[in-house]
C-alpha cells in the first residue's frame, strides 16, 4: 500500500523494453507451466524501475496482460506490498525506519535531520514526504532488518547504517550532489561485527582483514 | 564459550570471499556427493538426532519437519504425481532480528548447499527462496551464488554427480511483514496477496500450488550442511538438552558495541551481552529490560535478565520465547511504554487485514497505547487493554494475532507500576493546571 492518495497524473500506456521484456520471460519460466501469476512480484518491481521507481495504472494493465491475470489481482498485489509506489517519488528514495530497534539508536534524530535539510515535516505514520524541489521522497517505514547497525535509511535499493543526525545531514548532502557514499555503516564499520574489534572469528581477520 | 573451531558461519563479518571460491576454502560443498548418497531417511535421522530446533522463531524440531513430507519412489518421484517443493523463508522483518542477512550477503553458498541437502531430505526437485524485497543487495548475493552452483555442476540436473536433480530459484517479496508467516509466503510466492491460509490442510500435504512444501528459516537450512558434516552429537555438544547447537545472536539497542554473534544455546542472556557487546550502556546496572527473540515475545525485567538462559525452554519458563534471538537491550533512559507502543503500531502496520480481531484489535492497541505512552487514561484500563489482547491472542488465522497481543501483555505484566503512575502523573498535572485556570 503506497502513496496512491489523491489524483496522480497517470501515463495513458506502458510497456517494457525489449530487455526488460526478455528478462521478464526469463523470470516466467522459474515457475511451472500454469503458475506464471507467481512473476507478479518481480514484474511489477521492474515495471517499476523502468519507470522512474513509481507504478502506474498502465503498468498493472501491461503485466495483468502478461501474466494473464485479472487487472484487479494485480491492483490487490499492488496495493498490498509496501515497496510499489503508485505516485511518483524523488530520485531519492529514503525509507527512514523508525521500528523500536532503530528508534533506541536514534531515529528521532535522522528523521529530524531529515526534516530539517529537506524542509518536511512527518506526521508519525507512512506517508511519502517531498522536498520542495521533489528530488526527495521521504517516508517513515517499518523494520528494515539490519537492526545491529540502527539507525538505517533505505536510498533506493542501498542501506546506509549506524547513522546519527549529523551523518544524516552529511548523507543527504551527498545524495543532494547526485555523488551517494558507499553503502553500508557510516561510520566505517565491517558488517555486523561489534564497533571497535572482533569478539569472535579472529582467524578470519587474517584471511580478509578488518576494514 | 563457543570456540572458532566450532562455529559455522566462519563468514559472518564478510571478512573473506562469498563466493563460490571462498566458501569452498571454508569447507563448504565438501563431499556433498557422499552426503546425498547416504539418503533421505539418513538426512532426517541424522538431522532429527541433532536436536536441530527451526530458527526462525518457532522452534519446531527441523528433522521431525522434514519427516513429514510424503514418501517417493526409491529413484525420488512423487507417488502421487504432485512434486514436492521446499521453499526457504528469508522475508527477515522480525523487529531486532538481521541474522539472515548476514548469511544472504555473507555466506549463501551455506545455504545453496542446505537447500539441495534438505531438498534431498524432503523428496524435492525444485526450491524457492522468498527474499525480502528490501535485501536488494542480499539477494544479489544470493542470485549470483546459485549461478555459480549451477555452473559448477553443484545444482541443477544430477547435483553434485549424485543423480538427484534439483533446481533452485531466487524469489524477492515486495514489502510485508506478514509474508514470513509460511502460508503467507506460499500465497505470495504465487502472485497474491501475502494472506495466511487456514490449516489445516499443512504444507507438507498442500502448500506451494497445491503441492507438498516445506518452509524453513534460512539459518536452519544454511546449518544443514555442517550438522551432517560434523555429526549430530557434535551439535548436541552445544546448548542444554532440547536446546542444541549454536545460534545466531543479534543484539540491538542500548549495548555499547550492537552486534551479530554466533554463540552455543543456553549461553546467559547477561554474559552475551558482557562477552560480545561491551556491556549494557551505562552498565549492567543501567539496565531497564530485554525482548529477547524478537518483538514478538514479551520483554523481560532485568531481574530475569540477571540470570536467563538464551534458549527455547528457559525463556519459554519466564513467559517469553527465543524466538528468532533477537536481543533488543533498553538501558533505564528509555520510555518502556513508548518502545512498546512502537511495536504496536508495527503490528497495526503490518497485519493483513483478513481476520477481524487482528485487523481491528491491532489499530486499537496502537491508539490505546499512544494514550497510556502521556499517562492519558483511566487506571481500569490497563486491565482493558489486557483484556483485548486477550481476545485477539488465539482468534486469528496467524499468529500474527497473537505477537501483537505478547509485547502489550509483556509491559502490563512487568511495568503496569510505571503505567499507573503515568497516568496518576496525568491525572495531578491537569489538577494543577484545572486550579491555576480558575
Amino acid at each position: 500500500m503506497s502513496g496512491g492518495h489523491g489524483h496522480v497524473e497517470q501515463p495513458a500506456s506502458f510497456a517494457f523494453s525489449p530487455e526488460n521484456l526478455a528478462w521478464a520471460q526469463k523470470i516466467i519460466a522459474k515457475y511451472p507451466a500454469g503458475r506464471q501469476a507467481s512473476a507478479v512480484l518481480p514484474l511489477l518491481d521492474r515495471a517499476q524501475r523502468q519507470h522512474h521507481n513509481w507504478l502506474p495504472r498502465a503498468a498493472m494493465d501491461y503485466v495483468a496482460g502478461l501474466l494473464e491475470m485479472a487487472p484487479i489481482r494485480v491492483y490487490e498485489v499492488a496495493t498490498f506490498y509496501s515497496m510499489f509506489n503508485l505516485a511518483p517519488v524523488g530520485k531519492w528514495f529514503l525509507q527512514v525506519c523508525t521500528t523500536t530497534p532503530c528508534w533506541l539508536r536514534g531515529s528521532d534524530e535522522v528523521m529530524a535531520a531529515c526534516e530539517r535539510k529537506l524542509g518536511i515535516k512527518g506526521s508519525g505514520d507512512a506517508s511519502f514526504l517531498h522536498s520542495a524541489d521533489g528530488k526527495f521522497t521521504v517516508r517513515e517505514v517499518e523494520c528494515l532488518g539490519t537492526c545491529v547497525n540502527a539507525p538505517v535509511i533505505q536510498v533506493n535499493d542501498d542501506f546506509y547504517e549506524d547513522l546519527d543526525g549529523p551523518l544524516t545531514e552529511k548523507l543527504i548532502d551527498a545524495l543532494a550532489k547526485d555523488a551517494p557514499p558507499p553503502k553500508g555503516s557510516m561510520k566505517g564499520r565491517q558488517g555486523a561485527m561489534p564497533e571497535g574489534g572482533r569478539t569472535s572469528l579472529a582467524g578470519m581477520a587474517k584471511a580478509g582483514g578488518d576494514k | 564459550m563457543l570456540e572458532d573451531k566450532d562455529r559455522i558461519f566462519t563468514n559472518l563479518y564478510g571478512d573473506g570471499d562469498w563466493g563460490l571460491t571462498g566458501a569452498r576454502a571454508r569447507g563448504d560443498w565438501d563431499g556433498t556427493r557422499e552426503l546425498i548418497l547416504k539418503g533421505r531417511d539418513w538426512i532426517v535421522k541424522e538431522m532429527q538426532d541433532s536436536g536441530l530446533r527451526g530458527r526462525g522463531g518457532a522452534g519446531f524440531p527441523t528433522g521431525m519437519k522434514w519427516s513429514f513430507m510424503p514418501k517417493t519412489t526409491p529413484d525420488g518421484k512423487p507417488l502421487d504425481g504432485r512434486p514436492h517443493y521446499l521453499v526457504v523463508n528469508a522475508d527477515e522483518s522480525e523487529p531486532g532480528t538481521c541474522k539472515d542477512r548476514e548469511i544472504l550477503r555473507h555466506d549463501p553458498h551455506k545455504l545453496v548447499e542446505g537447500c539441495l541437502l534438505a531438498g534431498v531430505a524432503m523428496g524435492a526437485h525444485a526450491g524457492y527462496i522468498y527474499v525480502r524485497g528490501e535485501f536488494y543487495n542480499e539477494a544479489s548475493h544470493l542470485e549470483i551464488a546459485v549461478q555459480q552452483a549451477y555452473e559448477a555442476g553443484l545444482i541443477g540436473k544430477n547435483a553434485c554427480g549424485s543423480g538427484w536433480d534439483f533446481d533452485l530459484y531466487v524469489h524477492r517479496g515486495a514489502g510485508a511483514y506478514i509474508c514470513g508467516e509460511e502460508t503467507a509466503l506460499i500465497e505470495s510466492l504465487e502472485g497474491k496477496k501475502g494472506q495466511p491460509r487456514l490449516k489445516p490442510p499443512f504444507p507438507a500435504g498442500m502448500g506451494l500450488y497445491g503441492c507438498p512444501t516445506t518452509v524453513n528459516n534460512v539459518e536452519t537450512i544454511a546449518v544443514a550442511p555442517t550438522i551432517l558434516r560434523r555429526g549430530a552429537t557434535w551439535f548436541t555438544s552445544f546448548g542444554r538438552p532440547k536446546n542444541a547447537g549454536t545460534k545466531l545472536f543479534c543484539i540491538s539497542g542500548h549495548v555499547n558495541k550492537p552486534c551479530t554473534v554466533e554463540e552455543a544455546m543456553s549461553i546467559p542472556l547477561k554474559e552475551l551481552i558482557e562477552k560480545h557487546c561491551g556491556g549494557v550502556r551505562g552498565g549492567w546496572d543501567n539496565l531497564l529490560a530485554i525482548i529477547p527473540g524478537g518483538a514478538s515475545v514479551p520483554v523481560l525485567p532485568k531481574s530475569i535478565c540477571d540470570t536467563v538462559l538464551m534458549d527455547f525452554d528457559a525463556l519459554r519458563e519466564q513467559r517469553s520465547g527465543l524466538g528468532t534471538a533477537a536481543v533488543i537491550v533498553m538501558d533505564k533512559s528509555t520510555d518502556i511504554v513508548k518502545a512498546i507502543a512502537r511495536l504496536s503500531r508495527f503490528y497495526m502496520h503490518e497485519s493483513c487485514g483478513q481476520c477481524t480481531p487482528c485487523r481491528e484489535g491491532t489499530g486499537w492497541l496502537w491508539r490505546v497505547m499512544q494514550r497510556m505512552v502521556k499517562g492519558q487514561a483511566e487506571l481500569p484500563e490497563i486491565d482493558m487493554l489486557e483484556e483485548v489482547t486477550r481476545q485477539i491472542e488465539g482468534h486469528t488465522i496467524c499468529a500474527l494475532g497473537d505477537a501483537a497481543a505478547w509485547p502489550v501483555q509483556g509491559l502490563i505484566r512487568h511495568f503496569r507500576p510505571e503505567m499507573e503512575a503515568r497516568i496518576r502523573n496525568y491525572k495531578a498535572a491537569l489538577q494543577v493546571a484545572r486550579a491555576a485556570a480558575e
